[in-house]
């Protein structure tokens, strides 16, 4: 009996452990106007509106376009683990509840968004990440990013700054779209100073995404990376970032933020140790699908949103990187003539 | 008779008392955070649509059998956390041979099978060597043992995904379609496409050998006695610690059934968006169900249908969906405070009818005596 109530005990901390609460899903209704209101459903990924990084993208460009052309929204999240049917559940009821403008942010909804688009073929889908034959259809638009272009160049910029020739990044999930961050950080790292020293570190493993939403792992992390004499850790863990960017502020070192500007996203207290950050503009990819729904010129495919397109880019809030801005933008002129080819894993 | 029935209504005592309790904890838990209460029960206790029926009865028949797996462990006093690990390890090796497509059709399925239920089995055996062995206790060993699969597999699937163009997802290949078990479609019945998995067959087939091997057998006889009491067991001549690592690695290859569903009817590969903690939910589900095969069942279908039915919570109630983790974690807490709770009600009703009938028969002892 006393094994079976310390089991329990386990096991009722275990389910509790997945209990991290977290109001999601808010309606923002916006601007009026007298047409009648675009409705955008969003499904976010893992960590929702307020990871400071990834979905925070998204959801600027939906607040973005919200604020011009007045739309109607409805967002919920996806959880840790969750099961396909869930995925699928989300679209089908944010369609049910008349958000026939469907927004999935993630490459794990690309089976999901396949099958929903393809029952409902009024409904048209944007999804973010992923172009495979999974989630292609007639009325699905693809965003995709060049993740690797835009990494090279805070690579190289965490090259440039590194007064102890090592530095850091810090992986959300082992999956192979951050391995995309990490190869392009090493690449521009390495075409500045071909001896420094990058230490990498990926907080979870999937099935477990939770690295993405780990403050504690992402500070611990980023310590051991500084304490070992890194001086500019750069991240691609969505909100654990947060965590980089404590310890960061701790070690009195730089940290590079991704996804959004973080320098203007991140708590106050740490936004002055952001160096740079990686841009991955998925507000602009999800403003422009709903332009095009607005002007009716929405057309289906993959969008490649590169270094080219203004899709990635680094970020110049805080003014840290000021003096090496003519070098990185030699760089990004290079990679778009294809001078310079980023390996993308 | 009359007892029999007595005893169905308190063993349904518990689990209704348990979910009452949680109904109303988490009621106060949405008044206190300040969310819509009524709001929030509307969305949980609405009718299910067609296409959540399919899902809750598809959910229901995974969690079953990871439910089976950890009841097996139950019986013997074993705490089988690992059936987390040893799914997805055992999927995992199932995906990639059942991928490669050496075998045609139904033998692919049945021989994949096997392999996954011999590799959840050899999983779980490391534990059940480490306490015969070494008196390592399995809860330890086996929480250690989910961290090394989840590390393994990913690293495994490194190297075995296949890199499909456009896509940032890794998977294994994916299994010919005349290798997928086919769903049952029950448009006719509830008009909705979604199909039930067709290995839903496998999770009653595992009920039925779940009750008989436990109830009808020398070994089950065996198990449920070293569990109930070592001492005893040894002195009635039972090898216990065999008993350890034969139930042990049985508890593991059960556990290896657990992601075929998803594997033959839905995913047909495994990659890094499957489903987790199947083998933790596994374990709320045997508490909830008493390690008994049909209660297991009605467990399995109210988490199935408690998970389901969070989906709208977001949408409709504006509550994040994670609530229904508070009131999955709270019928367990609260089941086995009703169970010890009922436990002691029956002692008290049993007691107080043979005191009765004791003192009934005791005048009459008397008479005869004078």
């Amino acid at each position: 009996m006393h094994k079976v109530i310390k089991g329990i005990a386990v096991a009722a901390a275990a389910t509790l452990a997945l209990t991290a609460c977290s109001s999601g899903g808010a309606t923002a209704p916006s601007a009026s106007s007298n047409a009648p209101k675009i409705k955008v459903g969003m499904a976010y990924d893992v960590g929702g509106r307020g990871d400071q990084s990834f979905n925070d993208s998204a959801a600027l460009g939906l607040d973005k376009a919200a604020a011009e052309f007045g739309v109607e929204t409805k967002e919920a999240a996806a959880t840790n683990g969750e099961a396909e049917s869930a995925r699928e559940e989300r679209l089908n009821q944010l369609i049910e509840a008349g958000y026939t403008n469907i927004v999935a942010v993630g490459f794990a909804y690309a089976k999901a968004v396949g099958k929903v688009a393809k029952a409902n073929p009024d409904v048209k889908f944007a999804i973010v990440d992923d172009a495979s034959p999974d989630s292609t259809g007639a009325n699905i638009m693809n965003i995709t990013f060049a993740e690797n272009e835009g990494s090279f160049l805070v690579g190289a910029a965490a090259a440039l700054k590194s007064k102890t020739g090592h530095i850091g990044f810090v992986g959300g999930v082992g999956v192979d779209l951050i391995k995309k961050f990490q190869v392009g950080y090493e690449a521009g790292a390495k075409a500045v100073n071909p001896d420094i020293k990058i230490d990498v570190k990926y907080l979870t493993q999937p099935p477990d995404f939770s690295g993405f939403g780990d403050v504690a792992k992402g500070k611990a992390a980023a310590e051991g990376m500084y304490q070992g004499g890194a001086d500019v850790v750069y991240h691609a863990a969505g909100g654990s970032g947060g965590g980089v960017f404590t310890a960061a502020k701790a070690a009195g070192k730089w940290a590079i933020g991704v996804d959004s500007d973080q320098a203007k996203t991140a708590a106050a207290d740490v936004r002055d140790v952001i160096l740079t950050s990686m841009l991955k503009r998925v507000d602009v990819g999800v403003y422009s699908f709903i332009k095009s729904i607005k002007d009716g010129s929405f057309k289906a495919g993959n969008t490649v949103f590169d270094l080219k397109a203004d899709g990635v880019g680094y970020a110049t809030t805080g003014g840290h990187i000021d003096d090496i801005t003519s070098k990185l933008d030699a760089y990004k002129a290079d990679i778009i003539s294809g001078k310079i080819v980023v390996p993308a894993k | 008779m009359k007892a029999d029935i007595r005893k169905v209504g308190l063993a349904l005592a518990a689990p209704a008392l348990a979910i009452l309790v949680a109904l109303a904890l988490t009621t106060l838990i949405l008044i206190a955070a300040g969310d819509p209460v009524l709001q929030v029960w509307q969305v949980l206790f609405k009718a299910p649509l067609p296409r959540q029926i399919v899902s809750i009865i598809n959910e229901a028949s995974v969690l079953y059998l990871s439910a089976v797996a950890v009841a097996i462990g139950f019986k013997m006093n074993l705490f089988n956390i690992g059936v987390d690990g040893q799914y997805r390890i055992a999927s995992f090796v199932a995906a990639v041979f059942a991928g490669a497509n050496f075998l045609p059709g139904w033998l692919n399925i049945i021989v994949a099978i096997l392999i996954s239920m011999a590799t959840g089995a050899i999983w779980a055996f490391i534990a059940g060597f480490l306490k015969v062995g070494r008196g390592v206790s399995e809860v330890i060993s086996t929480i250690m043992l989910n961290y090394i699969a989840t590390y393994l597999v990913a690293f495994w699937l490194k190297q075995a995904a296949v890199k499909v163009e456009g896509s940032n997802a890794t998977s294994t290949a994916v299994i010919a379609p005349d290798s997928r078990v086919p769903g049952i479609n029950l448009d006719w019945l509830l008009g909705t496409s979604k199909e039930i998995y067709g290995l839903i067959f496998l999770s009653i087939a595992i009920g039925i050998i779940y009750w008989f091997v436990l109830n009808k057998t020398r070994f089950g006889f065996d198990l449920r006695a070293t569990g109930q009491s070592e001492t005893a067991a040894v002195a009635s001549g039972i090898n216990t610690k065999k008993m350890v690592l034969i139930s042990m690695v049985i508890s593991g290859a059960a556990a290896g059934l657990v992601g075929m569903p998803l594997l033959f009817g839905q995913d047909y590969a495994y990659g890094d968006t499957v489903q987790a903690g199947l083998g933790f939910a596994g374990l709320s589900v045997a508490l909830l169900g008493r390690n008994h095969p049909i209660g297991m069942a009605f467990a399995a279908v109210l988490w199935g249908y408690l998970d389901q039915l969070s989906n709208g919570l977001q949408i409709s109630a504006g509550v994040s969906d994670r609530l229904v983790l508070i009131i999955q974690g709270i019928i367990v807490l609260s089941v086995v405070i009703a169970y010890e709770v009922v436990r002691r009600a029956g002692l008290r009703i049993e007691q107080r009818r043979v005191a009765n009938q004791l003192a009934q028969a005791a005048p009459e002892a008397k008479a005869v005596a004078a």
